[in-house]
């Protein structure tokens, strides 16, 4: 990065911000704003705010709160952060979509933007008549269309249904094609939000190399939002962490995505979750809480043992059912998957499951679990919701794992057991 | 890069910034815009254009029997039915014109949320449309003319004919000014959807498609013209049919109309495009 200090930025934001009003949003027909006027005029309470709502009312929130940030041409920048942290709005104002309240922002270079694939794609029109449209609203002329026409149809794969209107393609023919388009567009700067993820794993791949080459090899300057961490490691040679509109953190990539970690790394001792009014007919068990147990914070030694408590609803008499806890390491990579021994219970309002975690093959590092239930049945297994990060804890130490420092780059995230080791001469 | 120019994104100010040379760097977009405007009316039915021409076919003959038989208006010594068609035609492409203008956020909302072009590519390529589709309408009729003079109907092509483009020109400024204060409208209230489309209906009683101006007098003749759409209409019967009177007065007055129409349509357009994807 050193050398690029002394070019001029790409992309330069100053104290960028953009303030939202919440509440004010409401408002759909002419009728229900009358409503509310009418109901303040009178002191009710407003008929048309969701219950819960009540205290947005009128008040703004900042989804950028002062951004400053430089882009040097040919840096791919990756962007991440919890939801609401204010990713996609910075992108959005770059790509003029919307305007800022205060701030600026200075491109010099032709921006293509990806917010979305498939933008005024009509189900009516034939794949290549798609092409043109979505082509030109990209900023595209018809004479460079035309020229890489071929090209597109080749990379989306669809050749044989170019002709066909896109209403009858199916949803991954779709989307490749909608990809192709943007990603033959010629621009100095891609603009991408979470759009990597389409099509079937061999085209994802398809995409990430031409998106790669796009950055690595032809230069171009990248920003890259996604919460998948293996795509921004791959792309990536900067990442920004943010946060409450703010950037946290700038900088190398792993850094970035320890930071990230660490920030959606919130977990409660106890949590309930809420129920539906209904359930679907086939499920028979529900998950509605989650305690630790035994401990008063969720940081682990390697040797110790990790209990929690599951709060479940039989809905139907079980059989075979078994607890699966999914270890995700830094909330991004899945490391293994703890397996309870079989339960067999009969209808109960309200049973309590404890479940004890053996933490030895884990490495140091942060952990959110994924807690499901599943049963077989007949031959399938059959899983209630899936409660994504339902529970975390954090391995401290190196317990047990000799003195080395442990390299997840190189020996991955599972300490394997070893039975025994003898040294012979 | 470096014989690219900087974009500077800052916040709103003002009401002015079309950046007309970057809508030329997208009449491509324009073009596409309109081709698929075209295509689409035509996708899975049989007749195809015809569907354009049977409607004022169809309206000119049911008001040839409702106004012309039952009621028996004047039609100035026109033949009716070239009388009510000639008015149906200029009126679609008012009506049509001010519904789709005023719709645009509305109906472009998904797109303008996802991409950045110059968004008064989409009024523009829906006025060009309409001018397309009355074109079409526009050549039926002139069938029909033809027809009439044939069986020796006292019409004649003339040199007043010459003022057309100028009238059809006007029709669409003063839809697009119209359509477009509408649009910031319903982007807001889809209330205002409804509205227009009852509105639209009303307002064609109060322009002279279905009577000529030479039935009215006192104080309705004097109220008719501060409709702007009064002298179009009118002049254009004039030019096309030499039917009814040239108004000139009237008609400077509905042009100073349609430009404050066209400015406040543009500024309030311009105003709202910019943050209009918050409010959605």
């Amino acid at each position: 990065m050193e050398q690029n200090m002394t070019q001029t930025p790409i992309i330069e934001i100053k104290n960028l911000k953009k303030r939202y009003r919440m509440g004010k949003i409401t408002g759909k027909t002419l009728k229900a704003d009358w409503q509310s006027f009418w109901a303040k005029r009178k002191g009710l309470p407003d008929p048309n705010v969701k219950i819960g709502q009540e205290r947005l009312i009128g008040q703004t929130f900042m989804a950028l709160n002062g951004i400053n940030l430089n882009v040097y041409p040919g840096e791919a920048v990756g962007i991440i952060g919890i939801n609401g942290a204010g990713k996609s709005t910075m992108l959005k104002l770059i790509s003029r979509i919307t305007a800022p309240t205060e701030g600026e922002i200075i491109l010099r270079g032709k921006i293509a933007s990806m917010l979305e694939v498939g933008t005024g794609f009509n189900p009516e029109l034939t794949g290549r008549e798609n092409v043109y449209m979505n082509g030109t609203i990209l900023g595209m002329k018809k004479a460079e269309i035309d020229e890489k026409m071929n090209e597109i149809i080749e990379f989306s794969e669809c050749r044989d249904f170019i002709d066909t209107p896109v209403k009858r393609y199916s949803s991954g023919m779709y989307v490749k094609l909608a990809f192709s388009v943007a990603a033959h567009l010629e621009s100095d700067i891609i603009i991408m939000d979470e759009v990597l993820a389409v099509g079937d794993v061999a085209f994802q791949k398809k995409c990430l190399a031409k998106m790669s080459a796009a950055a690595h090899e032809e230069g171009k300057t990248v920003l890259y939002v996604s919460h998948n961490m293996s795509t921004i490691r791959q792309l990536c040679t900067r990442c920004l962490v943010m946060k409450e509109g703010k950037i946290i953190y700038d900088g190398d990539v792993e850094e970035a995505i320890r930071v990230y970690s660490e920030e959606s790394f919130r977990f409660d001792m106890k949590r309930t979750f809420p129920q539906p009014d209904a359930y679907p007919r086939h499920q028979e068990a529900a998950i509605t809480g989650i305690e630790i147990l035994d401990r008063d914070n969720l940081t682990c030694s390697a040797d110790e043992k990790l209990k929690f408590r599951l709060n479940t609803k039989f809905i139907q008499p079980v059989e075979n059912m078994s607890c699966i806890v999914t270890a995700r390491y830094a909330g991004t990579n899945i490391v293994g998957t703890f397996m309870s021994e079989s339960i067999k219970h009969g209808i109960c309002e309200n049973a309590d499951i404890d479940v004890t975690l053996d933490l030895t093959s884990l490495v140091p590092g942060k952990y959110f679990c994924d807690v499901r239930l599943a049963a077989m049945r007949n031959g399938k297994i059959r899983y209630s919701e899936d409660i994504q990060a339902a529970f975390g804890f954090e391995i401290s130490d190196n317990q047990g794992k000799g003195n080395f420092n442990w390299d997840i780059g190189k020996w991955g995230y599972n300490l394997l057991p070893v039975t025994e080791t003898t040294v012979t001469d | 890069m470096d014989n690219q120019k900087e974009i500077i994104i800052r916040p709103p100010h003002g009401w002015f910034d079309f950046d007309i040379k970057e809508l030329w760097e997208y009449r491509d977009l324009v073009k596409e815009f309109v081709m698929r405007n075209f295509k689409l009316i035509y996708k899975q039915t049989i007749l195809g254009p015809a569907w354009l021409v049977f409607n004022p076919i169809i309206t000119s003959v049911i008001f040839t029997f409702v106004f012309g038989q039952f009621a028996g208006i004047s039609t100035d010594g026109v033949p009716q039915f070239l009388f009510y068609m000639a008015g149906n035609t200029l009126w679609n492409l008012f009506a049509t014109s001010v519904q789709n203008n005023s719709n645009i956020f509305y109906a472009n909302a998904a797109v303008f949320g996802k991409i950045y072009f110059p968004r008064i590519a989409t009024p523009l390529s829906q006025s060009i449309s309409c001018l397309i589709n009355f074109l079409i309408q526009f050549c039926a009729l002139l069938v029909f003319f033809v027809f009439y003079i044939i069986t020796g109907s006292p019409l004649s092509f003339s040199l007043k004919m010459l003022i057309i483009p100028v009238i059809l020109l006007q029709t669409l400024l003063l839809a697009l000014g119209i359509g477009l204060i509408f649009s910031a409208l319903t982007a807001k209230y889809r209330d205002f959807a409804f509205i227009i489309s009852l509105g639209m209906q009303l307002w064609m009683y109060v322009t002279p498609v279905v009577y000529p101006m030479s039935l009215t007098g006192g104080w309705m003749y004097r109220l008719l013209l501060l409709n702007p759409m009064t002298p179009i209409m009118n002049n254009f019967k004039w030019a096309f049919l030499g039917s009814g009177e040239f108004m000139l007065w009237s008609w400077l007055l509905s042009m100073v109309m349609t430009g404050l129409c066209l400015f406040a349509g543009l500024a309030i357009f311009g105003k709202v495009e910019k943050t209009f994807v918050d409010t959605v």
